[in-house]
């Protein structure tokens, strides 16, 4: 099936088995391998993707349910410059060391700043608590988060 | 980082890592975002019955799907089907139950490897599994102690038992010593079968290069050079034919990166087809293939004077090891016997471990290997004997924990393979000290065994040691460039913990040059001559203290460089940040030193265990009416001799608290009587949440620095996992203590608590 996305910003055409997942689709037809595949179950969070604005598991969509809408993955919070708020405040607070549930990390950060950028501990923790880390204990991931409300415009 | 730091202070600063840019943008590389030019696809087949004999494979039908281009089974290997070698304690008597690459005759665990499906996709090859025509006649399965022991039936036929060995630590008299010991109290103890669940699945590009007959092997991890040994061996080639790559790694905890099946299943259809192959695991087969851990029965006894000095620790242990003996699958059983005594000045003990093999996944290590079972063994035992005697736990371990002056002290001696050990240098005391004072046990002590707001609250501290720096060596090699960078190759690996960055603080202080004239390669063959990679928390202390001498090599030579460019006498040249300089103002930058590189290798060889020393505490609550335990603040103490980089050190102690509370809390690996594993997908197997766990505060000192490592930084990347069973298991007896409920058996799971306060009730 032909299907046209707009992917990080830019249009994306492509022609794909009704059965391939968005994650696969991302992955090795867009070649964008920074959303990864931890469990393909839905349960780890690792390959989540903002789907017009929301946090999903691009393990657990098709690519074709993506046609028409706008996908955000992690390289599309990247910049070439510097680190954005959020990816800075990860690396201060050393909220990642193997760095694979990362981008899931990040990408349902983001989601989860931008609609609520006052967001407080407990609120942060249960958005996370879908996102799996085996290394960091979540706890610096908390950390992190709470000290990029800043950037999303929190109250001071 | 900037570049303008001065040289000599990166050691002990919390230097932000440089690895983090590239996974925070995405641009990490894992092993599934390599991709080689025509590859293939490959899946693997794997056993759905726990044992049975093997009787017919055929892939035919599956051969006539469009897209698949192999089946491989047993009799494509050759005449011997290759079987996986011991890497760690390799004795003879072992060798029986190691396990073949493919099972031919019999298969003995639900996801054993029967046969590779390869094709120009993944998904054709998946949709070509199910026309593989498998007959496998059932026997029956053999899932826990007692089956194991029962001698109807067993699953290597021509060894006519289930126990693969028996290990035995002695110390002392320990029959002497409960002859006449005050006091003594024996129980059982039971830890679940439970995994190291690293995120990223496990994977290999393998890519066979026929005109110059090598191999290039990506996905690489823990022990590179040992796996490429292996390898070379089982197919057939020198280890100079074979390339280990190590990309991104996205975790270990000891189980990945051991030689599995697929790490020779998977070069092998890459020679066998002449394409490069892919081949990555989804979860259910990571979660029924990827070695389990930490299984345990454990009937033990402990003997004290009527003040509450421990006079020994005596009795037996079963671990359950799964199907086969993999790689590393004598270090937990071992570790049980040798270190369950722990940081407590033990002079009597006799503890042995049977390794039972059993229709289950085979076991590995997993972080804080036998030391964690054996930790939750000791701490409830003695929290027992002070219950029993009327002490004061904290009196308790304060009058038994190995003294600073007592050092070095003797641990038990394991046999086979002998191995005797003794701690190094430590406080224990005063680590405990400070354990109490940063939990604010004077305060939190107002708590214990309260009923407050319908729950019941509990305290509890415990002690550990954390043993590291395995040897025998470690290579590094130091490249000054010829645009003045210095490339630092490891023989050391990365399984996610930082070593690039931490490698880089230990080089630049070494060099005294600036942290970004550092780069870090580490983990591949192709970097050193040798190197025994990351497991038994080596890679700072081995490797580092490898990057010491190969630095001083290396100015050695840079020295002697400079003194000919300059005119002068080696003896006369200093070494600046960025130049070297002779008498009288003259110098010259690295940079144009030479037109060649200039290098130094060396090797850092040590053969005596470091040990870091700690103590725990934790407070609990108790719901009578679910039985779950809420974990209300961990507090922990930890020496490591020498810090690093305290940032990526708290990050090791956090996170292996936390992980250890999975494991005591949530995390079960559970079998029926078949032997099928009902836990297969991570909503079935618990694993700690963003909410589970969220007060958690690690303490790190440097107190004394490891006596044989020029570094004097001691092993500290599992630690704080060993004694989280123990005390969060003392915590909940601390907090049910009127209603007398003693926990036995890991996990502490809401329907366990439940059935312990409902019998405890019912009784009472």
């Amino acid at each position: 099936m032909l299907i046209k996305f707009e992917v990080n910003g830019t249009p994306a055409e492509v022609d794909v088995e009704p059965r391939l997942s968005l994650a696969d689709c991302l992955r090795d037809t867009l070649h964008l391998t920074g959303t990864h595949l931890g469990c393909e179950h839905g349960v780890c969070g690792a390959c989540t993707v903002i789907v017009n604005g929301e946090a999903v598991r691009s393990c657990l969509m098709l690519a074709v349910q993506a046609d028409g809408e706008n996908v955000v993955t992690v390289e599309g919070l990247s910049n070439d410059e510097a680190l954005t708020p959020l990816q800075a405040a990860f690396r201060k607070h050393h909220a990642l060391q193997c760095g694979f549930c990362t981008p899931g990390m990040i990408t349902t950060a983001h989601a989860l700043l931008s609609e609520e950028p006052n967001a407080d501990a407990d609120r942060v923790r249960e958005v996370l608590s879908g996102n799996i880390c085996r290394c960091t204990g979540y706890v610096p991931i908390i950390e992190a988060v709470l000290a990029a409300r800043t950037a999303y415009g929190a109250d001071q | 980082m900037n570049g303008e730091r001065a040289p000599n202070i990166l050691i002990g600063r919390p230097i932000e890592r440089v690895e983090d840019p590239r996974f925070l943008r995405g641009r990490g590389q894992y092993v599934a975002d390599v991709n080689k030019e025509g590859q293939l696809f490959a899946v693997i087949l794997r056993s759905s019955v726990a044992h049975g004999m093997l009787r017919k494979i055929d892939g035919d039908s599956a051969l006539k799907i469009p897209g698949v281009r192999a089946v491989i089974t047993a009799p494509d290997l050759g005449s011997q089907v290759p079987v996986i070698p011991l890497r760690l304690h390799p004795l003879p008597q072992l060798e029986p139950f190691c396990q073949p690459v493919l099972a031919h005759d019999k298969v003995r665990y639900v996801g054993e490897a029967m046969a590779v499906v390869v094709a120009d996709t993944a998904a054709i090859a998946e949709d070509a599994l199910d026309h593989i025509d498998v007959e496998i006649d059932s026997l029956p399965a053999i899932t826990d102690r007692a089956g194991a022991e029962a001698a109807a039936a067993t699953l290597f036929e021509q060894h006519g038992t289930n126990v693969a060995i028996k290990w035995t630590a002695v110390r002392g008299d320990a029959d002497k010593a409960f002859q006449s010991a005050d006091y003594v109290r024996r129980e059982t103890f039971r830890v679940q079968r439970h995994a190291a669940l690293f995120m990223e699945p496990r994977g290999i590009v393998a890519e066979w290069d026929d005109a110059a007959q090598r191999l290039t092997f990506w996905g690489a991890a823990k022990v590179a050079f040992a796996n490429r040994k292996i390898l070379a061996d089982a197919m057939g080639l020198s280890e100079q034919q074979i390339d280990m790559v190590e990309v991104d790694v996205g975790g270990g905890f000891g189980s990945r990166g051991e030689f599995y099946p697929e790490d020779f299943l998977i070069p092998f259809a890459a020679r066998f087809l002449n394409q490069p192959i892919k081949w990555v695991e989804d979860r259910r087969e990571h979660l029924m293939t990827g070695n389990h851990a930490r299984e345990i029965e454990c009937d033990v006894e402990i003997a004290a004077t009527n003040d509450g000095r421990i006079l020994g620790l005596r009795g037996q242990s079963w671990t359950d090891n799964g199907a086969y003996i993999r790689t590393n699958g004598s270090v937990a059983p071992r570790n049980v016997a040798q270190y369950m005594s722990g940081p407590y000045a033990i002079e009597n003990i006799h503890l042995t471990t049977s390794s039972l093999t059993t229709n289950k996944t085979p076991a590995g290590t997993y972080r804080g290997p036998g030391r964690f079972e054996g930790d939750f063994v000791r701490e409830r035992l003695i929290d027992l004997m002070a219950r029993d005697l009327g002490l004061d736990s904290i009196e308790v371990r304060r009058k038994n924990l190995v003294a600073d002056a007592q050092m070095p002290y003797p641990f038990a001696t394991i046999t086979p393979y002998e191995f005797a050990s003794e701690f190094d240098s430590g406080d224990n005391h005063a680590l405990f000290e400070l354990c109490l004072e940063e939990f604010g046990w004077a305060e939190k002590v107002e708590l214990q065994g309260k009923f407050i707001d319908g729950r019941y609250h509990g305290i509890s501290i415990g002690c550990f040691i954390e043993g590291g720096a395995a040897g025998p060596s470690e290579d590094a090699r130091i490249v000054l460039e010829t645009d003045g960078m210095f490339s630092v190759y490891l023989g050391s690996a990365s399984v996610g913990q930082g070593i690039e960055t931490i490698m880089a603080q230990i080089a630049g202080d070494a060099l005294e040059v600036p942290f970004d004239s550092i780069r870090v390669l580490h983990g591949s063959t192709a970097h050193v001559t040798a190197g025994y990679g990351s497991f038994h928390s080596r890679s700072t202390a081995m490797g580092g203290s490898a990057i010491l001498l190969a630095a001083e090599a290396l100015r050695t030579k840079i020295r002697a460089v400079a003194a000919a460019t300059l005119g002068c006498s080696p003896s006369d040249v200093s070494l600046d940040a960025d130049r070297a300089r002779g008498p009288s103002d003259t110098s010259v930058m690295y940079a144009e030193l030479s037109s060649e590189p200039i290098e130094a290798e060396a090797t850092f060889r040590n053969k005596k265990t470091t040990y870091a020393y700690g103590s725990l505490a934790a407070h609990v609550a108790v719901d009578p009416g679910t039985g779950q335990v809420e974990v209300i603040q961990v507090s922990s103490t930890k020496d490591v001799g020498r810090m690093i980089n305290p940032a990526t050190l708290r990050g090791q102690s956090v996170g292996a608290i936390v992980q250890g509370l999975g494991g005591t809390l949530l995390e079960h690996l559970v079998y029926d009587e078949d032997g099928q594993l009902l836990t297969g997908t991570l909503a079935d197997y618990m694993l700690p949440t963003a909410d589970d766990f969220p007060n958690i505060s690690t303490t790190v000192i440097e107190l004394k620095p490891a006596p044989h490592i020029p570094l004097g930084a001691k092993g500290a990347g599992e630690g704080e996992i060993i004694p989280i069973g123990g005390v969060i298991a003392n915590a909940v007896a601390n907090a049910l203590a009127d209603l007398g409920v003693e926990p036995y058996e890991l996990p502490l799971s809401p329907p366990r608590i439940w059935q312990l306060i409902e019998a405890a009730r019912s009784s009472g």
